[in-house]
């Protein structure tokens, strides 16, 4: 019984891994950009909906709340596409990893100075709430993670395979001159990408504001949500959800059953490991060219 | 416009273009090696830390300017050099064989993780050093016996040839050691450039196809180039540690690894200049905020209180304004002055200017 609520508690983590790493894999997938700073998109996310509902500062109804938040998160992304990235066109991916992670730094710097360094919770209706059958007792926040992790996946599998803008999204990512000639607007699928991962990191950083404390510093939980896209096979978003998973999942285990010490390096030393054994991740899409 | 014309080939591979450039070189040895005459122990220090970062910019600058191949996990190799300096000195080694040896060591230690790592490129390679550097944390920690783990290790001066160098005792003598290393590097990163292997670096950076298809073993030319980085980042941190005088598990952490990176790019990437440029911006810096912070305070009335992260806002700032505007680095602007005043009036604007490209994956390779 142990067990299954340490695997409970896991997955809730994991998924939130698991949602930061669907950003990466998005903007991978649609551009083939990493974008370093996603893990401080969340905090950012996080930070605005307190900053909206919490009552020490605008004090909105939670659930008005959540759709402004998402919002603004996703104008954010299209700026950062517009005024940014979309001037790196074509360059090296090297140069978009570095200037993601000094956007991290900028992100970090900026959240710091609006709402301090100090760990803060997101006011939810959810909070403190538990259902429980079968002798387990799970946090309702928990449950909501999970449910809307699936869901998120889900709706965003079924975008990317079959629908046209979809499809158009990965086109572009394959090669963009090909792309371009054959009609996709490139620039505005990219700017659309950006959008859609601020929304995700929005919600990603709500349930993780919900499930915990967050402060500026969080955003570096990204690492570990890189740890977890990797694991998956970047370039796969069940792939990606399924790395989260697996890292949130190990965690908890390895700090029960692992001399404390060894336990924080699991999630790495997995890391390293599959990308020795499997350079291109569990769920690998690199395929040699054939001319 | 000088215009150099070469008539043999000696000429053509020497490090040096002219007598003229080979003078400015030599007079800028001499003023920095006269800069302890010049400057107080304070600017001695921030001289000598500049210069420590400068040989860590251009152990970096070799795997990712020349090899093109991103590091993100370079404070790993600081720590390897840093421990293995220190480990050394206290089993009884003496300091001129332990510093080299420390550099060794960390060397092959490179070379070892480049084996895995040749099966990576572009960001898998940046993830699985980032992790590496996550990684040392824990070690160092794990490995209390030899390393001291989190109380850390601490180093007073060394002894060469019965001279006493120490970074708080003898400042200057520590500066010239320093300085001398430096310059060692540095001519050998310039001949490492002209020869054999040095264009071979250079040709896996531009295209592995290309580079294969000239006859370049790709998997040795990595290997040597990751070994040669982290030997000269292995000295890079040996002296770092001697520069702070205590460490411990904390003081190699990953954002060393990033600002290493970082450095390298606001520098220019793929040239020795870029390092040393870029070393003086990280080295300076914090003294420079703090200096302009009073003024700030001083003109608008303020208090001069410390804002967190404050430096690593304005870092991320000027590394995202170089990005866009000038991705050639410090020294990639320089070029440009340089050559607007050689060609005066007859410099344009589109001189510089990059050929449009497009991405194409690399999930098909």
């Amino acid at each position: 019984m142990d067990n299954v609520q340490l695997l409970i508690s896991g997955l809730a983590n994991g998924c939130v891994y698991g949602l930061i790493a669907l950003g990466f894999v998005l903007i991978y997938k649609a551009t083939e950009a990493v974008n370093f700073a996603q893990g401080d998109f969340m905090m950012l996310g996080a930070f605005v909906t307190i900053g909206l509902t919490n009552t020490e500062y605008m004090g909105l109804p939670f659930w008005m709340a959540l759709p402004i938040s998402v919002g603004i998160m996703a104008i954010l992304g299209y700026l950062l596409d517009r005024l940014l990235i979309r001037r790196m066109f074509g360059q090296s991916q090297t140069a978009v990893v570095i200037l993601t992670i000094a956007l991290g730094f900028v992100i970090r710097f900026v959240a710091g100075l609006i709402w301090g360094h100090e760990p803060q919770t997101l006011q939810n209706p959810l909070a403190g709430r538990e259902i429980s059958f079968g002798g387990l007792v799970l946090g309702m926040e928990d449950v909501a993670v999970i449910v809307v992790t699936l869901l998120l996946t889900g709706g965003l599998f079924v975008f990317f395979s079959r629908t046209k803008l979809g499809l158009a999204m990965q086109g572009a990512s394959q090669n963009q001159l090909a792309a371009y000639y054959m009609g996709i607007p490139v620039k505005r699928v990219q700017g659309f990408i950006w959008a859609l991962a601020g929304a995700v990191a929005a919600i990603a950083g709500i349930l993780f504001a919900a499930k915990g404390s967050v402060d500026p510093a969080t955003g570096l939980l990204g690492i570990k949500a890189f740890a977890a896209a990797v694991i998956g096979g970047f370039g796969s978003l069940p792939g990606a959800l399924a790395g989260g998973l697996i890292v949130g999942v190990i965690e908890p285990f390895a700090s029960r059953y692992i001399a404390a010490g060894y336990s924080q390096i699991a999630p790495y030393a997995l890391l390293l490991a599959v990308l020795v054994f499997r350079p291109h991740g569990l769920f690998s899409q690199v395929r040699v060219k054939k001319v | 416009m000088r215009i150099v014309f070469k008539t043999d080939y000696m000429q053509d591979i020497r490090p040096w273009k002219d007598g003229y450039q080979l003078s400015l070189y030599l007079i800028l040895l001499a003023i920095v090696a006269a800069a302890p005459w010049v400057l107080d122990v304070f600017y001695l220090g921030e001289l000598t830390n500049v210069l420590i970062w400068a040989i860590a910019g251009m152990g970096l600058m070799v795997l990712t300017g020349h090899t093109g191949q991103a590091s993100l996990g370079h404070a790993a190799f600081l720590a390897f050099g840093c421990y293995s300096n220190v480990i050394l000195l206290e089993a009884g080694v003496p300091f001129i064989l332990a510093f080299p040896l420390a550099g060794l060591i960390t060397g092959a230690i490179g070379a070892l993780v480049a084996i895995p790592a040749l099966r990576l490129h572009g960001i898998y390679l940046a993830i699985f050093t980032l992790a590496m550097s996550i990684l040392v944390d824990d070690i160092i920690v794990l490995t209390e016996p030899w390393s001291g783990g989190v109380s850390g290790k601490y180093i007073a001066g060394v002894d060469i040839f019965g001279l006493t160098i120490d970074r708080w005792g003898t400042p200057t003598l520590f500066y010239w050691m320093v300085l001398t290393v430096t310059v060692i590097v540095a001519l050998g990163y310039i001949n490492l450039l002209r020869s054999p292997l040095g264009r071979s670096f250079i040709a896996v950076r531009d295209s592995q196809v290309s580079a294969q298809a000239m006859g370049v073993d790709i998997a040795r030319t990595k290997t040597i180039s990751f070994g040669l980085s982290c030997m000269v980042t292995g000295w890079a941190g040996a002296f770092m540690g001697m520069f702070a005088g205590a460490f411990n598990n904390e003081t190699f952490s990953v954002v060393i690894s990033i600002e290493l990176l970082m450095m390298i790019v606001i520098g220019g990437l793929g040239s020795i200049h870029g390092a040393f440029f870029g070393a003086i911006v990280i080295g300076f810096l914090p003294q420079f905020l703090s200096i302009s912070k009073e003024y700030v305070g001083a003109v608008f009335g303020g208090s001069t209180v410390a804002i967190p992260g404050l430096e690593f806002g304005i870092f991320g700032m000027i590394l995202i304004a170089f990005i866009l505007l000038e991705p050639m680095g410090i020294y990639g602007r320089w070029l440009k002055i340089r050559t607007f005043f050689e060609l005066f009036p007859f410099y344009r604007k589109d001189m510089f200017k990059r050929q449009k490209s497009y991405l194409k994956t690399e999930r098909l390779r």
